[in-house]
């Protein structure tokens, strides 16, 4: 019943930055050149949408609305994203051209405690229009009940697949129907470090993992605190960053194909390279004075504040923190400056990206498997087929439903379409990165039964941290043992 | 006298019944239209986004209690125009139906509904005990149930335990009102509240930095002196959630923190009704104040010291909230209550999560039955 993985590795040459040429960008700009860019209408233009002749924009329902046919209809829309949050806030200001080029009011709603009210209000029959989701397995459940609006019939797949980086593309089908259209990338192969503290010890960014290692050694024997931040705790989520790791760490010790089997289940979860993987990750948490706060600490902070002592007075208590590039908003004094204006943008952070705080791509370990990237995406899907909701979704895969976010900061499009002077920093480099990786690995646990996926995996991770890095076999078995049979 | 009774004779039942089927259709074309009303959220939406809620509250509430009256009015003057004996005989069943829906539908229906689908949610081919055989080989519905003994032998005990002590030395204090309040109060916090202030009880800082936690805080300056005095070698802040099995009685005590005002309040209540001239013939004879406490008042307020043990124990049973908001379950402090959320909305596994609620239904039956016979004893209920 479960579908084989066969996207999670794909070579990702083609991903984002490769088939950004300037021309096919510039082309797909003019011809939604109708939709205003969030820059455009500030200065108080009015969207036009009158009977003037308009190229066409490729999809077929996007062209009507954008001809003002389901003007003052409304969809719903729902996210993760939380409410106050600057992503709830970039979103809804990536919305806004939509709405006035086309007379469609979207009501998006930020949703706390997301999957269950999300899984709640699907079972009662409430669904909102679109909804996004983080997790393939997600979708398929939703699939499965035939919950969700397939895309296949009506969509204009060839331009879709041909925008989209294909492993997206591939990720939003389910059983050969087309069912999610991605949208948003996170890559997690980052690990961030203060930038004057590194250049007042004469500290170097590691390129390999044996530089990695001498330097947290060194760290340690220079008495500057602990070389690394490291933190799980995330309310319903704990655990979660420590998968990363685990999935980071075994794209660079074992073969993509193995990568693939692993979240597939044609291997044990406690197969040897596995383990192996478990290894070169507790040398980093578990080894003697390398996390700050030690075992207890990487259980007991919120993954919000994993970073705080890197800002402490007085200079950095730890120094090194592999997390996705959305961490930026939590640095020092970060927090409190977005929780008072989450508009802010990054070049008004107390703690700039940068020049403050940058990042180095998480070492290669073994030269045969290159330099992967781990990364993960959000995607939308439909509950209900309506005409300005099909409208919407397919705006959604325009490279203008991204230019909004992008401007804002923190946005990685899944399109291949988006220009790439679009970008600022960090995504600028993060494209590049993704772009010269060898292979990119989807975030495995999304990928695995929700048992494991987001129950045992991540709770086997705060058991093992919690024994401080002691019972690994017992652990990696128990997990295992928890994946769900047939 | 003539004159009144023939005013007041009822009228012919051709006219009742016309009268019942125009109450009747008023009553469900209002209804009809207020649901509509309630359905189409944009009726309010020209007055602002909190008028428009306030509208449809209004509406609602309306509806509510309005339309629960309305009905009842509507079925009693049907039943009034039904001929002869058939109105009293039916009136009561007419009062009565609703409650009786309504528990059927929305308790006995879905119970009898777990308990079948747990027997049934199980592979093709599969025997129908598979939930049942997964749950008792899982170590980690063990330790859920184990859990669950715990806080069955700790929380009500010790709840009970101080609310009665409590209840009994401020008996007699001047200003025992104010006293009480400040043990009742945390009984009007929600159980998730109560766990989102705890979480900062117990928050734990790396030793050195300062401690925002209250406990740690105290037990970091206290070991602090300790050090200085060179009884202790060293102080370290303490992982109050993280440390098995101590975690879990951590957890315990902010449960025990909510209950211990419900004890106090009811046994405080059952002690002012301990006649005086027991204990006072007690002290006559010679008893000290302790003996008089522990074989006069103490047996006299049996029944509620009972009660409020078997309601404290059922709510225990089904503990859910804390556990998941301070822990989530995470080291080794899940409950079977937690369990169920889990199969149930993350891993969307029916007959796991239908076999964990049968196995509290189990659980909790026992202790409900006992408490339903005690309050029976006591004259209250039936």
């Amino acid at each position: 019943m479960r579908k084989r993985w066969t996207i999670a590795m794909i070579a990702a040459l083609a991903l984002i930055v490769a088939s950004c040429g300037g021309d096919t960008a510039s082309t797909t700009t003019e011809a939604t050149g109708t939709t205003e860019a969030p820059g455009t209408t500030a200065e108080g233009e009015t969207p036009t949408t009158t009977g003037e002749e308009m190229e066409s924009t490729g999809y077929e329902h996007l062209d009507q609305a954008l001809a003002g046919d389901f003007s003052g209809s409304t969809v719903q829309v729902w996210a993760q994203w939380l409410p106050e949050s600057s992503e709830a806030s970039n979103f809804t200001y990536t919305l806004e051209p939509f709405q006035e080029a086309t007379g469609i009011t979207v009501n998006f709603q930020p949703t706390p405690d997301y999957e269950t009210a999300l899984q709640v209000a699907v079972d009662g029959g409430n669904a909102p229009d679109i909804a996004q989701i983080a997790q393939p397995g997600k979708m398929h459940q939703y699939a499965d009940a035939g919950a969700l609006v397939s895309l296949s019939d009506w969509i204009n797949t060839d331009k879709l697949a041909a925008d989209m980086v294909p492993a997206f593309y591939e990720l939003g089908t389910y059983n050969d129907t087309l069912y999610g259209v991605y949208y948003k990338a996170d890559v997690k192969s980052i690990v961030w470090y203060p930038v004057q503290g590194f250049a007042d010890n004469g500290y170097e960014v590691p390129t390999t993992w044996e530089e990695l290692i001498a330097l947290s050694d060194q760290i340690v024997a220079d008495g500057n605190g602990n070389p690394w931040c490291i933190s799980i705790e995330s309310q319903e989520a704990d655990g979660w960053v420590a998968t990363d790791w685990m999935e980071d760490i075994l794209l660079r010790t074992a073969s993509p194909d193995i990568y693939n089997q692993w979240i597939s289940h044609e291997i044990p979860f406690n197969h040897p390279e596995v383990l192996e993987a478990a290894d070169y990750m507790s040398q980093i948490w578990f080894s003697p004075d390398y996390a700050y706060g030690g075992n207890t600490y990487i259980n007991a902070t919120w993954i919000g504040e994993t970073q705080d002592p890197m800002f402490a007075e007085g200079g950095p208590q730890c120094w090194m923190q592999k997390q996705a590039a959305w961490i930026g908003g939590f640095w020092g004094a970060n927090r409190d400056a977005l929780a008072d204006d989450p508009n802010l943008p990054a070049t008004e952070w107390p703690n700039k990206p940068e020049t403050d705080v940058d990042f180095f791509y998480f070492p290669q370990i073994e030269e045969e498997f290159g330099t992967p990237v781990l990364g993960a995406a959000d995607m939308f899907v439909m509950y209900n087929d309506r005409p300005e909701v099909r409208a919407l979704l397919e705006w959604l895969a325009t490279p203008e439903a991204a230019e909004g976010w992008i401007e804002r900061g923190g946005f990685l499009s899944t399109l291949t379409t988006v220009p790439e002077d679009w970008y600022v920093y960090p995504n600028n480099q993060l494209s590049v990165m993704v772009a010269e990786a060898t292979t990119l690995g989807f975030d495995a646990s999304d990928l695995m039964p929700a048992e494991v996926g987001v129950g045992s995996f991540w709770s086997g991770m705060v058991d093992w941290v919690a024994a401080n890095g002691e019972g690994t076999e017992e652990i990696f078995q128990s997990i295992e043992d928890s994946w769900p049979a047939g | 006298m003539v004159e009144a009774i023939e005013s007041v004779r009822p009228p012919s039942p051709g006219l009742k019944i016309l009268r019942a089927l125009l109450v009747v259709g008023a009553v469900i074309a209002t209804l009809w239209l207020g649901l509509g009303v309630l359905r189409d959220p944009d009726v309010f939406s020209g007055l602002g986004p909190t008028t428009s809620k306030l509208g449809q509250a209004l509406v609602a509430l309306t509806l509510g209690v309005g339309g629960i009256w309305a009905l009842f009015y509507a079925g009693n003057v049907i039943v009034e125009s039904l001929p002869g004996r058939a109105t009293p005989f039916l009136r009561p069943y007419l009062f009565v139906l609703p409650a009786v829906v309504v528990v059927g539908v929305y308790l006995v229906y879905p119970t009898v509904g777990t308990v079948v689908e747990s027997f049934t949610a199980v592979p093709e081919g599969a025997d129908p005990l598979t939930n049942y055989r997964a749950a008792f080989s899982n170590a980690d519905v063990l330790q859920a149930i184990r859990n669950n003994l715990v806080w069955l032998l700790v929380a009500p005990a010790v709840s009970v335990g101080i609310g009665l002590a409590f209840a009994a030395l401020v008996d007699r204090v001047r200003r025992e009102a104010v006293a009480k309040a400040f043990v009742f109060l945390p009984l009007a916090v929600s159980f998730v509240g109560a766990s989102v202030i705890w979480r900062f009880m117990y928050a734990w800082k790396p030793g050195g930095q300062p401690q925002i936690g209250v406990l740690n805080a105290i037990w970091v300056s206290i070991g602090g002196v300790l050090v200085d005095l060179g009884i202790l070698a060293e102080v370290e802040p303490v992982a109050w959630l993280q440390v098995i099995p101590w975690n879990t009685l951590s957890l315990i005590a902010i449960m025990v923190w909510l209950q211990v005002g419900l004890a106090m309040v009811i046994l405080s209540a059952a002690i002012k009704g301990v006649p005086p001239e027991l204990t006072e013939a007690a002290r006559i004879d010679g008893a000290s104040e302790l003996q008089s406490f522990f074989w006069i008042t103490v047996p006299s307020i049996r029944g509620s010291i009972l009660t409020v043990y078997t309601t404290i124990a059922i709510a225990v049973l089904k503990i859910f909230d804390i556990i998941f908001v301070t822990t989530g379950g995470n080291f080794d402090t899940s409950v079977v209550a937690v369990r169920m959320y889990q199969e149930m909305f993350r891993f969307r596994n029916f007959g796991q999560a239908t076999t964990m609620a049968v196995i509290l239904l189990i659980a909790v039956l026992p202790i409900m039955l006992i408490n339903i016979r005690n309050l029976r004893r006591q004259g209250i209920g039936a």
